[in-house]
Order: structure tokens, then sequence, then C-alpha cells
């Protein structure tokens, strides 16, 4: 098959795009390929993802020049994360998470993440989950008027999160 | 680096070597207290290989790896090290407070300061992305505890490019693909593939074209998929990629001109004098399915391996230790894969 930008060289790179819900298959030759920047050897995925972001924010123009959020840990505001395609810090994702979720589901499918969760992350994630399930349970205990126990799960909580405070 | 002794990585073959060449496994990981190397300069980022640095001192393995500053490394050097795998064509371009961790077989290497503060790859002879998998997740969980890598419940590790979320994980194998190249299945495969979240290219990314019928299938999709399932599922399609090439080789064999044109490229390779890199690449992919289809005998597949790792235009120069000449690289090369093939006779 020919490449279709050019129509003349034998197309060997083989690009599929998934733009908001629309799947196209395109054919380019090194030489568009490069031209293109699919040109990355490692990771990366090939196409030019400020392109890519940028057509997927659905916000208005005067939403996105009026933004005065900025991230916390690198200075960004999100449209510069929009124009570049990429995120400043990994702050960012945090700052913006609502905002960057609708592109993420778009690039990766409506998924969370599912593979490996670092030693400290996952056990800091338990004992958030445990506070939560506690505090859900100390406002059980205060409706049902159980004060020593209140006193106990209240402890714990403490406890616990004097830690999260001291890792 | 070239006069180390310790046999590199790409000097051997592996399982399912006939077809598949090698194996790489990249992890994306980032510091989570400093902006993603795009957006660092000076201090700040020079910052991150001190602390990875500090952090591979205190691992058991620090002995095994070299630190190499960018800033410090010949152009020729870096593009050889593209070349090789090693690191990607952007970060040979990158200098001050890039750096690269190495280890001495090379098959790890760390980038420090790419596109993400880290780039944790593992590279394995012929299909072996158990064992890839397994190093780079060792190397990122010990230097975890030291550096604590930017980590959501969410969206997973975090990355500068969002297409990286999740497990920063991309698996990658290189396959020769002789038949299916010279079939034209190779554009049918790639539409099948991408369905799948699974991508199929060109050996070397930058105008990819498909030098020597050599190809690269990696996986896409890296949020929402866990390490194993992605692994499994490049597996269980690399597995019916070599099926159908090992079918299309049998094929080609009952045509006696294949046969012939392997020997033809085998007495072009011990004879030549000249060897332009693209005539290289056509001729020695037709000598390495000789071989892995035991028509040729008395060279082995890691040889080939080898040759076409340290043949390659800025390795040459990397090796001579000064910039050459096409010209004289072809008279080079030509004379290296003469010395290298001479084992080899026609029967």
């Amino acid at each position: 098959m020919l490449c279709q930008n050019c129509g003349k060289n034998v197309a060997t790179t083989f690009i599929k795009k998934t733009i908001n819900g629309q799947t196209a298959q395109i054919h380019l030759c090194s030489k568009c390929a490069s031209k293109q920047g699919y040109d990355s050897m490692f990771g990366g995925i090939g196409f030019d993802l400020g392109d890519f972001w940028g057509s997927l924010f659905a916000e208005p123009a005067s939403r996105l020049t009026a933004d005065a959020v900025r991230c916390e840990g690198c200075g960004h505001s999100f449209r510069e994360i929009a124009e570049s395609g990429k995120a400043g810090c990994p702050t960012c994702y945090t700052t913006f998470y609502d905002r960057l979720l609708p592109s993420i589901h778009r690039i990766h499918g409506k998924a969370g993440h599912t593979g490996k969760i670092p030693q400290g992350a996952g056990d800091s994630l338990r004992k958030e989950k445990e506070i939560d399930r506690m505090r859900a349970e100390l406002s059980e205990c205060i409706k049902l008027q159980q004060y020593e126990k209140c006193a106990q799960l209240r402890d714990r909580i403490r406890e616990l999160e004097k830690q999260d405070e001291q890792p | 680096m070239m006069k180390n002794k310790i046999a590199k990585w790409y000097q051997q073959s592996g399982s399912d070597g006939d077809v598949v060449i090698s194996t790489r496994v990249r992890l994306a990981r980032n510091l989570s207290d400093v902006p993603f190397p795009a957006g660092l300069g000076g201090e700040r980022k020079n910052e991150v290989p001190k602390k990875v640095r500090a952090a591979l001192k205190d691992s058991s393995k620090a002995d095994d790896f070299d630190f190499l500053e960018m800033s410090n490394m010949e152009a020729r050097d870096a593009l050889s090290m593209v070349e090789r795998h090693l690191i990607s064509p952007e970060f040979s371009r990158c200098n001050e407070g890039s750096a690269l961790v190495l280890k001495k077989d090379e098959s790890v290497s760390i980038m420090i300061n790419e596109e993400d503060h880290l780039r944790i790859q593992v590279m394995r002879p012929g299909l072996d992305l158990d064992d890839a998998y397994k190093i780079a997740d060792e190397i990122d969980t010990e230097l975890d505890k030291r550096l604590g890598f930017a980590f959501d419940e969410r969206l997973g590790y975090l990355t500068q490019c969002p297409t990286n979320l999740g497990t920063g994980m991309r698996a990658s194998i290189m396959l020769h693909l002789p038949a299916l190249h010279e079939r034209g299945a190779i554009q049918q495969m790639a539409n099948t593939v991408s369905k799948l979240g699974l991508t199929i290219r060109g050996l070397y990314g930058e105008g990819s074209k498909p030098e020597g019928a050599i190809y690269q299938l990696s996986n896409q999709v890296t949020l929402g998929i866990s390490e194993q399932a992605a692994i499994e599922n490049l597996k269980g399609i690399a597995a019916q990629i070599i099926r159908e090439e090992r079918t299309g080789r049998e094929q080609l064999r009952k045509n006696p001109r294949f046969e012939d044109m392997i020997w033809r490229s085998l007495g072009l390779l011990q004879t030549a004098r000249l060897l332009s890199h693209d005539e290289f690449m056509t001729l020695i992919s037709n000598l390495r399915v000789g071989v892995a289809l035991g028509i040729v005998k008395g060279v082995g597949l890691d040889t080939i391996s080898g040759l076409i790792c340290d043949v390659q235009p800025a390795t040459i120069m990397a090796a001579n230790r000064r910039d050459m000449e096409p010209s004289e690289r072809d008279v080079e090369r030509a004379k290296m894969v003469r010395s290298r093939l001479s084992g080899t006779s026609p029967q």
C-alpha cells in the first residue's frame, strides 16, 4: 500500500487513532511518518499528542484563556497542558484530575489502574481505606450513642493519621 | 565500553530465536516532588541523576552498573547506543542533566531525564517477556523504596505523557519476519494487532523502514490493564505471528529460488569489499532465515545478532573512536562481515 500522505512511497508505518469514538487507520511512508512526528523508537506512541489532546478538549476557548487555576507543583495551567499534550509534573494529575479524565478515557478507555502498586503507596492506600471505614463506623456509633466505642475508634483514627504525617 | 570483554546480551540468541531476535520491557517512572524533565533546568534537573545515583549506590546491584553523564558522551557513542536500542533517539540528543545507568552486559539501561525522570529498560535475547519484566520489576521495586515514585491509585504511575499512565510499561518484541514481509502480510497483521491494543512497526522508530524485515511488536494501552495481562496479550499474539512466519518459511523453501537467494547472499557477504548499510541489512536478513532453517550451517543466530548490532553506522564509528565517511564505513563493514562469517563454507 502507498503512503496516504504523499502517495509515492510504500507505507511502512501504520497508525490507529481513536478520536471522539471515531477510529481511523493511517498508513504512512517512513519520510512522512517521521515528518509528522511518528518516530519515537521507544515509547511514546507515535502521533502528535499536542494536536491530539488539544482536539480532545471540548471546553470553550474562553474558559481556557480565563483559566486562573495553576498547578501547585509546577505552575502549569490547564491550558498549557492541553496545548502541549503533556503534564508539567505529577501533581498536575491531581490538580486537574476531573478535566483531564475525559481525555485519559479516550486514550486508554474507561478504566482505572489495575497494575502494580508500589509498596509505599500500597500501605498508605490500605491505611486510607481503613481510616475511611473507621470514620463510617464512628458516625454510626455516635448515632447509637455508644460513647465508649466512639472514643476507641477516635483514638485509633488519630493514631493512623499520625503515622501518615510521619512516614 | 566497546573494549569491554563482558559478553553483551545481544551477542546471544534465545527462545524462539529463529523468529524473535529480542525482547524489551521499559517502565516509565517519575519522582513525585519534581516537575517532569521538560520543565526542569539547571540545578533542579541535576538533582534527579544525583538522587538516582545515590539510590543505586545503596542497592546490592551497584557494582554491575556504570553511570554515564550524557553531556560527556561523544555524539557517535550516543548514536551507537540508539542503534543498539539502549537509549531512545530523543535521549541521544539530551545532554545537560541527563544521565544513563548501564549494566555492564548492556542488558539493563536506565535513562535519567528523558521524557520521564526514569525509563528503566531491560533487554533479553529471544522471546523472554517474563524474565525481562521480572528484572525490570525488581529494579523498580528497589529504586522505589529509596525514591518513592509518583503514583495515583486511580491513574497508576504518573508520567509526563498521558499515554503511559497506569503501568508505564511498554513491552516489545523484535521479530524477524522475512516470509510475512515477502507475502505482504504485515499490513493486515498491523490492522489486526491494533484492534487488540498492540502495535507493529519497523526496526528503528525513526523513519522506520522495515530494514532486513525486522519489526517491533509492542503493547499500546497501559491503563486499566495489569502488567501480566499486557504481557500475556503480547505473548498470545507473538505466538500466532511466529507460527505464521514459520509456515511461510516452509512454503518459501519449496521454491528453489529461495535457497538460491540465501546462498547468493552468503556469497556476497563473504566476499564483498564494500557493503552499504542497506545492502548489508537485506543480505543478512536472507542469511538469517537460511541459518534459522538449518540451510546454512557453521554460523549461529548469535553471531548474526551480534553482527547486526556491530556494523550499524555509528557503532562502527564508536568502535573506531572517530567519525567516518559512509564510504569508509562501507569498507570497514565489509571487512568485519567477512571476518565474522569466515567459518561458514558453502555446501
